[in-house]
């Protein structure tokens, strides 16, 4: 039960953000669908953040934090990922259309 | 065993709930099912945000990735499935070397988090002992980390370097103006290229139509 | 003024049991609020629309106005089948109406229901509200996916591009209002309105179209007619609903009116003055926080009674039965909003899908974006707003920096920065009574 006793500490918010992060890349390598795929770069982006906004937070960090850099860099990650997401899904999209699938493994025309 | 700490005990929930929902987006194979632990997984993470007293950066979790991100995600799965639930395997071997991959990598980045930054422990968040007690500390968090000093920066203010003597760090205070008008227009490309991409491609008219013997009203 | 929690912790108990037991009242009085607008706006959908097509309604069930109809409804719905079709996908099937509906109720988490009186009083309520109220269309658009029917899928995929379509003028709306205050919280945005009904939001003409725009999108987001395309029952059977029955099928509706409830409540808040009355009469009989007249009557005898009883924590009564005032004329104004929507939902007939389309992008959102540059220019024009924040921001910054010597002085500061609110009388700048401004000071501290 001590483990619920004492505050949270730094390295706590790493080992969840590092779990998000290698499920993200475990998620992109196995999935064949492109939307899987896409879901895998979600985890790590939000990996990513967590990292940001442990490192950002005087709470957890106390005086020698990131302040609001933390914060700031997540937004934008957030922003960046909602375009990313928009723009993949137009190409899914695009690539059903032609392909009628969205096996990224029958995406190989251009192999030579 | 002293007084529990509740902000323990919820960090605890969020992160088995995040990390748990993490897994299972990898584990399962059914791309719909996929899509629902991720939702999970992303709502617990806003979970955490307002655990590190971050609340705006909480509400946008919600708002533009779970809300946003994820029904758009939805939507492309919906569009993009043939049969109700479709799933697609690989094989056994690219398993394996996935996992020893991902071992190897997840390996080094806990390594990395218990043992540069294992000392670091911040400052203790009050061990709650009272309730009094968890709402001041509360409020300490609320205040630290309020939304108005995220919208100066962006606007290019640092209120929190205002102070600052040192010159070389006095910089920041020049803030994120630039990044942030570079990512609105980031933004706009981005809805305008993404609908041109998403569009319906139009059916070829069939040539006879043209000669005049349909009625001139049919859409293409 | 002693809450809930305080008044607890005079029992000889554990804090943790304590902390939790005071949780999990506050979640059932939130329950209670969000499960009774359902029950009660079911009853008047059923009268309204009686009414507004010349009928009665019910009249039968438990006496002449028909009052145990709803009781009567859900015993029904209960002791029917519950149906899941051979082709769903069983579990998220029966999970997608908890979703639906827990997603709304977490919109009561942040709504006040008088000043202070609020589950969880955030500093950014108001996006916060937004977004959780936004998580809605995750539970229909499961249920209509999982249920394994073409009319669920079209009715969910409707339902998807409309609510994601109608969050963007919403949340334009709700920034108008969050400009006009300077404040993302709720609380403090309802404080700001207190007073005669000319403080009210509403007031201020820019707010003025907001409301009516606000109005609309609140509508589409909450699926009700004339933009009840995700179940239109005349093209879709019932939409994402169509497999569900019993139990399930309940929880959806319940979903739906106590969004109604939230959504109406939000624009009261936002708008309409939220918990003030049209007239300062709990002011007059000084049942505030600090009370003076009848109230420091009420708070005498209140304090004489809790000691009698073996309390003698300082509560404060007036500001209590200040607060229940408040929260009446909160529901009497939610109570109103959603009669409204019933009224329209039996009045207009059904949009087509380009016309929802075009109603959000080429009315909502631009007239919502031409209503934050209006408010950006009313700002500026009378300048207690935006203005005086940024000076006053950064006023203390600029003395300080050149007062400062440039070498480290013997005496080592450190700035930190502090959140605080002050009156807007304090800066100087004669806004309205009672209004204030979230303003951030350097403060310094010696280490």
């Amino acid at each position: 039960m001590s483990i619920f006793c004492e505050p949270v500490g730094l390295s706590h918010y790493l080992v969840v953000s590092a779990i998000l992060f290698v499920c993200g890349v475990l998620c992109m390598t196995t999935k064949r669908n492109v939307l899987g795929v896409l879901m895998g770069i979600e985890l790590v982006l939000n990996g990513a953040n967590l990292n940001f906004m442990a490192f950002g937070s005087p709470a957890i960090c106390g005086t020698s934090t990131l302040g609001l850099d933390g914060q700031l860099i997540a937004l934008f990650v957030i922003v960046l990922a909602a375009a990313e997401a928009a723009v993949a899904l137009a190409i899914a999209l695009n690539y059903y259309h032609t392909h009628a699938t969205v096996d990224v493994d029958r995406g190989n025309e251009l192999k030579g | 065993m002293g007084p529990i700490n509740w902000q323990t005990c919820f960090f605890f929930l969020m992160a088995a709930i995040a990390c748990g929902a993490a897994i299972a987006v990898v584990i399962s194979s059914n791309i719909v099912r996929m899509a629902c632990w991720l939702v999970l997984s992303l709502a617990a993470v806003a979970g955490l945000f307002f655990l590190t007293g971050a609340e705006f950066l909480g509400a946008v979790q919600l708002m533009v990735y779970v809300g946003g991100t994820m029904v758009l995600l939805i939507f492309g799965v919906m569009l993009t499935a043939r049969g109700p639930f479709v799933s697609m395997k690989i094989g056994a071997a690219q398993w394996v070397v996935a996992v020893i991959a991902a071992g190897a990598l997840l390996t080094v980045l806990l390594q990395a988090a218990f043992g540069t930054f294992g000392q670091t422990q911040g400052k203790p968040i009050a061990a709650a002992g009272s309730s009094r007690e968890l709402a001041a500390s509360g409020n300490d968090v609320a205040d630290a980390a309020s939304y108005s000093p995220l919208g100066l920066g962006l606007i290019g203010v640092r209120i929190d370097r205002l102070a600052e003597r040192d010159h070389v760090l006095r910089g920041g205070m020049s803030g994120y103006l630039l990044p942030f008008e570079i990512i609105s227009v980031h933004l706009v490309v981005v809805l305008v290229g993404a609908a041109y991409l998403a569009r319906a491609r139009r059916r070829m008219v069939p040539r006879h139509w043209r000669g005049g013997e349909q009625p001139s009203g049919v859409e293409d | 003024m002693v809450s809930m929690t305080e008044l607890l912790t005079l029992l000889p108990l554990p804090s943790w049991i304590v902390l939790t037991i005071a949780g999990a009242i506050q979640a059932a009085l939130l329950l209670v609020v969000a499960l009774c607008s359902a029950v009660i706006f079911i009853w008047l959908e059923r009268k309204v629309s009686a009414r507004i097509q010349d009928r009665l309604g019910p009249t039968r069930v438990g006496g002449r106005f028909g009052w145990l109809q709803p009781p009567a409804d859900g015993i029904k719905l209960l002791l029917k089948e519950d149906l899941i079709p051979a082709a769903a996908d069983r579990a998220l099937y029966r999970l997608a109406p908890y979703i639906s509906f827990c997603a709304t109720f977490c919109v009561f988490l942040a709504l006040p229901f008088a000043a202070g009186w609020v589950a969880l009083q955030l500093n950014v309520a108001a996006f916060f509200v937004l977004a959780v109220a936004g998580l809605e269309v995750f539970g229909v658009i499961l249920g209509g996916y999982s249920s394994g029917s073409k009319w669920s899928l079209y009715g969910a995929m409707r339902e998807a591009a409309q609510v994601i379509s109608y969050e963007i003028p919403l949340a334009l709306c709700v920034v108008v209002v969050v400009l006009l205050a300077g404040t993302m919280d709720l609380v403090e945005i309802g404080r700001q309105q207190e007073g005669w009904l000319w403080n009210w939001n509403i007031f201020n003409p820019f707010a003025f179209v907001t409301f009516w725009v606000y109005c609309t999108c609140a509508l589409a987001n909450t699926n009700r007619a004339p933009f009840d395309l995700p179940e239109a029952e005349s093209e879709l059977v019932a939409g994402f609903l169509t497999e569900y029955s019993g139990f399930r099928w309940v929880y959806f509706f319940m979903g739906e009116y106590a969004a109604m409830f939230a959504v109406s409540g939000l624009g009261a808040i936002l708008f309409l003055g939220g918990w003030n009355g049209p007239v300062p009469v709990s002011q007059w009989l000084g049942l505030s926080v600090d009370p003076h007249g009848l109230g420091a009557w009420i708070d005498a005898a209140g304090n004489w009674a809790t000691a009698h009883i073996g309390i003698h924590e300082h509560v404060c009564f007036a500001a209590w039965l200040g607060n229940l005032l408040g929260m009446c004329n909160f529901v009497i104004k939610a109570v109103l909003g959603a009669t409204c929507m019933i009224w329209v939902r039996w009045t207009m007939p059904r949009l087509r899908i380009d016309q929802v389309m075009t109603t959000c992008l080429k009315y909502c959102v631009p007239i919502a974006s031409a209503m934050i540059a209006g408010v950006l220019v009313w700002s500026f024009v009378f300048p207690s707003g935006v203005v005086a924040y940024v000076t006053a921001q950064l006023r203390p910054a600029i003395e300080h920096r050149e007062a400062a010597p440039p070498k480290a002085p013997a005496k080592k500061t450190a700035t930190k920065s502090t959140a605080r609110t002050i009156p807007r009388g304090e800066l100087g700048e004669g806004g309205g009574a009672g209004r204030s401004l979230l303003v951030y000071g350097t403060e310094e501290v010696e280490r």
